[in-house]
């Protein structure tokens, strides 16, 4: 089976693609400008919700309940969903669930689908297929429109277009719309969007979406977003394909609940996205008349059976971790060579690919622990870098300053049995590179990161908190 | 539905068995997950209210207040207020909620033609939230279809004071009879904050929306 995970298998490592970014001082300014932006919203967002941790223990528990019982939620969402007239397919893998999506539209005779951001369709190269087939795909959500007529790719989760400014997209919008003039407000660029898309929203005959959440017991599906592009793409179309990863099971409506109040505070920092779309298979004289949802698996299952790393299909991709990791914010999202960039990209993208591919990942980080504490269901993403550092390092044997830095780990493991933080775990891993309190090369692949700057050592205090007054020396 | 299809799904499903098992009573362990969080709100009714009025202001939303045999009056004053004469009333709407002196369009399926071409439309609604300033639509028969309040520009929705709830969970407990209906929550107009993580107002849904909220 081949696993796809957008362009990853031709991406260069980690090390290779950082370079580029690094030395690109503007993007850099622009990941850092949005993330400062989205992390302030953020914390205000999760201060104000005094039950902030009790929600997060509550989504975290369900969705380790529905990961247990994975097969028998998917069944019943099989089931409720064909019952209400919607048709359910399953895909194996990319190629799979590209076909079946082709294959539907030609069945209509159609050669252009309206999209909403979906980064499922991202992860199996969907819109490459369907152009290979004939078929324009239309991306309807802002930045993948940016993206889409940029000829560029994403760099973050949930604004995929974070490393572009206001000055480059009006450049792009004049030159690709054909516009003789376009103000320079936000606002006005949104106005030239909505000019560009409504026709084509109108006239669409088929539409795509990914979802945010499966609902098992009712088979209906649940679409985030803030546009209004998404309510266009799953209402306006005679025919709706949805393109579903496996993993987006909740069991019952009421766990939305849960979900929706961490999902927009932790991705944008708002109490709640302007629009949540809920619909179940076909309502007459409503919307899509036509409704298929194929499920994925693309290497899903792989991840399931690894108990240690299972934890990494609870994400909701809010994209939190990426906003808060100091080398995503050094590197920007296309360093990591996959549609998901940032610390949840660091540990999905290679077990996606059974550890085949972009092994150099799960060493794109420092372990400073961030990642963890924003995540609103409480994925241990250090823990799990330490996991797959280890996968990786086993099955290939590793340099040798890694392989003693593993052994540090492992010694860590053994002593303590499970590893009471993050922080404490990058001191010891850091050890061997530590000369006279600087750490002059990194292991894997923050070597490159290195090699542009020495970083002092990691103090006894918090990384982040070293992080912060690091940077409060370097921007005053 | 083909034999590659059949495959695949039993494929699947026969995957998830080896990897996760899935023994257990699993409606016992899902009965037992953990709900500490709020899953009611503590405010009086009135605070209530003060609190969604204010998150819809922070919205950019008007806010037109009144009691039940005002309706019409308050539908007037927003209409003159934003211009609008041509309006489309969706499936629900009473008659007792529309003025005299504008012009008001009954959907019948409407194409989205028309639908684009409208100054606006007038809707219920079936539940609010206050704290997230959240108004959620139903559709399906006798509700406006989901076109009907995406594609014109201009959303005015009338809001009952004892259809707003404080938080989100009691919101979803109102609404769980329906959730085979196709269900939209709307948290101010249309928005996006693609460029610069600025939120900027107005992309493809109605760019503006007021409320007229009945006392
Ligand atoms: S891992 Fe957690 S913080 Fe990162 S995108 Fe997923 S849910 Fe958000």
């Amino acid at each position: 089976m081949s696993v796809k995970v957008g362009q990853a298998a031709e991406a260069p490592s980690f090390a290779k693609a950082s370079r580029g970014a690094l030395g690109n001082t503007q993007l850099r300014h622009n990941v850092r400008n949005a993330t400062d932006v989205i992390r302030a919203r953020r914390a205000h967002a999760v201060a104000e919700t005094l039950d902030w941790p009790q929600l997060r223990d509550s989504a975290r528990a369900i969705k380790d309940h529905v990961l247990r019982h994975l097969g028998a939620y998917l069944e019943q969402f099989e089931a409720a969903c064909t019952a209400a007239g919607g048709k359910v397919h399953w895909a194996r893998d990319a190629d799979e669930a590209n076909q079946t999506v082709i294959d539907i539209i030609r069945s209509h005779g159609a050669s252009e689908v309206i999209k909403v951001k979906t980064m499922t369709s991202d992860e199996t190269a969907l819109n490459p297929a369907l152009e290979a087939a004939g078929i324009s795909p239309i991306e309807t959500d802002l930045a993948d429109l940016i993206i889409q007529l940029g000829g560029d790719k994403p760099s973050h989760i949930v604004v995929p277009a974070l490393h572009r400014n206001k000055a480059e997209i009006r450049r792009l919008f004049m030159e690709k719309m054909q516009l003789q003039d376009l103000g320079e407000r936000a606002e006005d660029l949104a106005a030239a969007a909505r000019r560009y898309l409504r026709e084509r929203f109108l006239r669409a005959s088929v539409g795509l979406s990914g979802a945010n959440f499966a609902i098992a017991e009712s088979g209906s599906l649940c679409v985030v977003e803030s546009e209004g592009n998404g309510r266009m793409c799953v209402t306006l179309p005679k025919v709706l394909i949805s393109l579903v990863g496996i993993e987006k099971i909740v069991p019952t409506f009421g766990d939305l609940e849960v979900f929706l109040q961490l999902l927009a505070r932790s991705a944008t920092g708002e109490r709640m996205n302007p629009y949540n779309s809920v619909w179940t298979g076909v309502t007459p004289g409503d919307g899509p008349q036509e409704f298929h949802v194929v499920l994925l698996d693309n290497g899903r299952t792989g991840v399931l059976a690894d108990p240690e790393s299972r934890a990494t299909l609870a994400c909701i991709r809010c994209g939190a971790c990426l906003n808060i990791c100091p080398v995503y914010r050094q590197t920007g999202g296309h360093a990591y060579g996959s549609i998901y960039a940032g610390p949840i990209g660091a540990i999905l993208t290679p077990q996606l690919q059974a550890m085949k591919h972009s092994q150099s990942l799960p060493y794109a980080s420092t372990l400073c622990g961030a990642c963890y504490d924003v995540c609103p269901v409480k994925i241990d993403i250090p823990e799990i870098l330490i996991h797959l550092r280890s996968k990786v390092v086993k099955g290939h044997g590793a340099p040798l300053a890694e392989r003693l830095a593993m052994k540090a780990v492992a010694r860590a493991f053994s002593n303590g049995g499970r590893l009471e933080s993050a922080q404490k775990l990058v001191r010891i891993a850091q050890k061997p590179f530590v000369e006279d309190g600087v750490i002059g090369r990194l292991p894997g692949m923050l070597a490159n990161w290195t090699r542009f700057r020495d970083l002092p050592e990691v103090p006894a205090e918090s990384f982040r908190q070293w992080w912060a007054a690091r940077r409060r020396k370097e921007i005053p | 539905m083909s034999a590659a299809k059949l495959d695949a799904r039993q494929e699947i499903l026969e995957r998830i068995h080896h990897a996760a098992g899935g023994a257990g009573d699993r409606a016992a362990e899902y009965a037992a997950i953990p709900r500490e969080y709020r899953r009611e709100g503590g405010m009086a009714p009135e605070a209530r209210l003060e609190l969604f009025a204010a998150r819809l202001y922070e919205y950019g939303a008007s806010v037109y207040r009144c009691t039940a045999a005002q309706i019409a009056d308050a539908v007037a004053q927003a209409l003159t207020q934003r211009r609008r004469t041509a309006i489309v009333v969706s499936h629900g709407v009473p008659a007792s909620w529309l003025p005299d002196g504008f012009e008001f369009v009954e959907d019948n399926d409407l194409s989205y033609a028309a639908l684009d071409q409208s100054n606006g439309v007038l809707t219920g609604c079936e539940a609010a939230v206050a704290f997230t300033g959240t108004i959620i639509l139903r559709h399906g028969p006798g509700q406006p279809r989901r076109a009907v309040t995406l594609v014109p520009d201009y959303h005015l929705c009338v809001v009952r004071a004892q259809q707003i709830v404080e938080t989100l969970p009691e919101a979803i407990r109102r609404v769980e009879e329906f959730r085979a209906a196709p269900l939209t929550t709307i948290s101010g107009p249309s928005a996006t904050s693609d460029i610069e993580m600025t939120r900027v107002k107005g992309v493809h849904g109605p760019r503006t929306l007021d409320v007229v909220l009945v006392l």
